[in-house]
């Protein structure tokens, strides 16, 4: 085997190998879907393709070819949009909606890890080329260890601490707490809520992460990661059912309630703690510098 | 603004006005079986402003 196609070849592994170790997180977010798999595979093993093509193009040299890697790009901003049409038009058919902002990140994910693939696939094509198959072998190893760091960002539980508080109801006002929560006008739903709901107390930790709480995009996030693990007590025509999420003013807490299928409080803490942190939702007033002259 | 008083129920209805429907009721009862009603229908959100009126809005 000649040199360019060893170097291909290993890029494409190597491109394809990170794809598959990438495509294990958004579990959650897709829960269940063959298909979408299938078509995030294939679109990962021509991302790969791509990126391993690179450097034996130029070596060759046939500049020209790598022109196509603009190409590239443009193809995989598609995917961002097919991600985001197609999970905004799910999201209209969920009992509890992800929300725009949640839908964004997924989307952003997938556009990025395919740029993850390109680069990986073009870092172990450029180390056979230039160096032989061992050292494409090693870099390629290492190369799929780092791009398991960019897997996943932050999560609800580095920026917060969550707890269960009790529901308690004041006339027709719901609190969680001493957070207030939402006018519920019929008895009946009160006691459903009382019955089923759970209160849970998101205290963020600092400055920069109550900001990140606050966000609405963020609050669903959490609701509907929530909902759709355990489950949710609710129908189309029951509004007063909706899991909710408000924050108190004056300490930046966030209180909620969920009305859990599954009344599992531990396990319910523990997906609170694991959703994503938004990236649309992050902002850090604390590098802000007042000394700092614009 | 997406919020919006779709209908009023009351048992005072010299206490309410304005555009939207108003559902007078006899008794508290009534107000409350009328709201349920209505909550279901509209696929609205029940709200109780005191004792004798509840609104329905579209969240």
């Amino acid at each position: 085997m000649d040199k360019e196609t060893l170097a291909i070849t290993f890029g494409i592994a190597f491109g394809f190998i990170a794809r598959l170790r990438l495509l294990q997180s958004d579990y959650r977010q897709y829960p269940t879907y063959p298909h979408g798999q299938v078509i995030h595979l294939a679109l990962g093993l021509i991302a790969s393709a791509l990126g391993a093509v690179a450097i034996p193009a130029l070596l060759k040299p046939d500049y020209t070819a790598v022109t196509f890697l603009t190409l590239a790009a443009q193809q995989f901003r598609d995917v961002r949009n097919m991600e985001r049409q197609t999970l905004q038009k799910l999201d209209e058919s969920e009992l509890v909606p992800r929300g725009f902002s949640y839908i964004e990140g997924i989307a952003m994910v997938f556009e990025g890890r395919n740029y993850i693939v390109i680069l990986a696939a073009l870092f172990t094509s450029a180390s056979v080329m230039v160096a032989g198959w061992i050292a494409g072998l090693v870099v390629g190893v290492i190369v799929i260890i780092l791009s398991t760091f960019l897997k996943s960002g932050k999560s609800i539980g580095e920026i917060g601490a969550v707890y269960e508080v009790p529901l308690r109801v004041e006339g027709p006002n719901l609190y969680a707490a001493d957070i207030y929560l939402m006018n519920v006008g019929l008895p009946e739903n009160r006691e459903r809520i009382l019955q089923n709901g759970v209160g849970i107390v998101i205290e963020p930790l600092d400055a920069s992460s109550r900001i990140t709480i606050s966000n609405l995009g963020q609050r669903q996030a959490i609701l509907h990661d929530v909902s759709s693990i355990l489950g949710v007590t609710r129908d189309s025509g029951e509004p007063a059912l909706t899991p909710l999420a408000k924050l108190d003013l004056n300490d930046g807490r966030l209180g909620l309630v969920v009305l859990p299928q599954e009344k599992n409080i531990s396990k319910l803490i523990q997906i609170i703690k694991n959703v994503p942190v938004l990236e649309s939702a992050i902002r850090k007033p604390n590098q802000f510098d007042a000394k700092k002259q614009v | 603004m997406d919020e919006k008083i779709l209908a009023i129920i009351t048992t005072t209805p010299e206490l309410v006005g304005g555009a939207s429907p108003i559902f007078v009721t006899k008794n508290v009862d009534e107000l409350i079986a009328r709201a349920f009603l209505l909550e279901k229908i509209l696929d609205a959100m029940v709200h109780k402003l005191n004792d004798s009126t509840y609104i329905i809005v579209k969240h």
